[in-house]
């Protein structure tokens, strides 16, 4: 005899009618699992898994932020840089500006100080033209004077009558000279 | 030992020795007790069950116990099951919102079964619970009060019967032999169906491998030996494709579950 023999003399049952016992302890067993799961160990990871997508999702609300905010800094940078170049254009154009009416302002000073110096140096000529003119007349009175007295050998001491001689002498020497200076400059 | 715990392994049974094959059967489901406390008999397959609710729950615990945002290994594993489960079949069924109440229990189902199952190819256990049809038709009456509860208690009576018996005045008179049917069907016929299908995979399944580990041993004798080789070659492969049958009837049965749920609270169509 053999063992199979032995055990299958004990079988003559339908397997699907269910013995009772194992229907319970099957039961009981589920129930254990699902007690276990269902009160504790899922609401454990269920609370994990959300505070995992918070935690993800704040992560990404403050990822969005910060890139916001880089891209108003670059704005901000970009439209400082802008005005940085406006201003400095207008800087450029205002001291080309200032350049121009510098230089146009110093050669009008220039002009103006060189037509001064000529005409200072064309007064200075003409006073001291005069002032030759001056001197020589007396000195030519003088001499002239002087030459007659000694020719006259008569003092000319009274001054009214000096200088009215002289005065003659000296007209007619001019208008002799006149004609002098038209006749040389004709016959030139 | 006694002769009637002995396994076929321990016979000196073979071909050409002027023994018959011995092959398995129906007594190879029936266990003598392990123990006996006070008339009630603990056998193989009750504490195979038991086993198999400590390893889940110490699975779950260990992984879930102390769970923590940024997980450890056995954590992503859990969740990754976790996740099959409750995204794979509950949330896919009935969707995120009325889902959610019934993720425990589908997660339970799943795994409490596929640890059933298991069982089937681990040495010295080596025995699919479900295959007594006990196991699968206590859960699947679960299923079934669930089921049968959810339907009165979202329609009222008359609109859970009308529910039941699939009740649409366009039939006609075919009307009351399609409402007989789809009562048998939801009544009687489809808890049935729900359990058997488990049980009479991980029967069968048990059964083939017994088969051919039996045959081995039985051919192992002369030039028998090569057919022994074969068959020990056809009982790797059966196991093998055990491992995988264990899974998908375990997702089928939780698959199906959810989908009566599903039929409960669906609107009369």
């Amino acid at each position: 005899m053999n063992a199979l023999v032995n055990m299958a003399v004990e079988v003559p049952e339908n397997p699907l009618i269910p013995p009772i016992p194992e229907l319970v302890i099957g039961l009981i067993a589920f129930f254990i699992v699902f007690g276990f799961l269902a009160k504790k160990l899922l609401p454990n990871i269920n609370k994990v898994l959300d505070e995992r997508r918070a935690a993800i999702e704040g992560g990404m609300e403050k990822a969005e932020a910060a890139q916001a905010e880089a891209q108003q800094v670059l704005e901000d940078y970009r439209a400082q840089l802008a005005d940085a170049r406006h201003e400095a254009a207008r800087l450029r154009q205002e001291a080309q500006e200032q350049g121009a009416t510098l230089i146009a302002e110093m050669r009008a000073e220039g002009q103006r100080q060189r037509e001064e110096i000529i005409a200072a140096g064309h007064a200075q000529i003409e006073a001291d033209r005069k002032q030759a003119a001056q001197s020589l007349r007396q000195d030519v009175g003088k001499l002239a004077t002087d030459l007659a007295g000694k020719l006259v050998g008569e003092s000319l001491e009274d001054h009214a009558r000096q200088s009215r001689t002289i005065d003659r002498f000296l007209d007619e020497l001019e208008s002799k000279a006149a004609p002098d200076a038209t006749k040389a400059e004709a016959g030139r | 030992m006694s002769a009637e715990t002995m396994l076929a392994f321990e016979t000196d049974c073979h071909i050409f020795s002027g023994c018959g094959f011995e092959a398995p059967g129906l007594h190879s489901f029936v266990f003598e007790p392990l123990f006996t406390v006070g008339g009630f008999e603990f056998n193989k397959p009750m504490l195979l069950a038991f086993l198999s609710t400590i390893v889940v729950v110490w699975f779950f615990w260990a992984a879930f116990g102390k769970a923590k945002v940024v997980p450890g290994k056995l954590q992503m594993i859990a969740e990754a099951g976790y996740d099959f489960v409750r995204r794979g079949l509950v949330y896919d069924a009935l969707g995120k919102k009325e889902g959610d109440k019934y993720v425990p229990f589908m997660v339970s189902l799943f795994f409490f079964v596929w640890l059933m199952n298991i069982w089937s190819i681990i040495p010295v256990a080596q025995f699919p619970v479900t295959s007594v049809i006990a196991f699968p038709l206590g859960l699947a009456l679960v299923v079934y009060v669930l089921w049968l509860s959810l339907t009165f208690r979202k329609h009222g009576f008359v609109g859970g019967l009308k529910n039941i018996t699939g009740y649409d005045k366009s039939l006609g008179w075919i009307l009351p032999l399609i409402m007989v049917l789809e009562l048998a069907q939801h009544l009687i016929i489809r808890p049935f169906t729900h359990a058997v299908r488990l049980f009479a995979n991980m029967f069968a399944g048990h059964m083939l491998i017994l088969m051919f580990t039996i045959a081995s041993w039985y051919l192992l004798n002369g030039v028998g030996i090569i057919y022994a080789g074969a068959s020990f070659v056809m009982t790797l492969v059966m196991t093998a494709f055990e491992l995988f049958i264990q899974a998908v009837q375990a997702y089928v049965f939780v698959l199906l579950a959810c989908n009566y749920v599903q039929g409960a609270l669906a609107e009369n169509h």
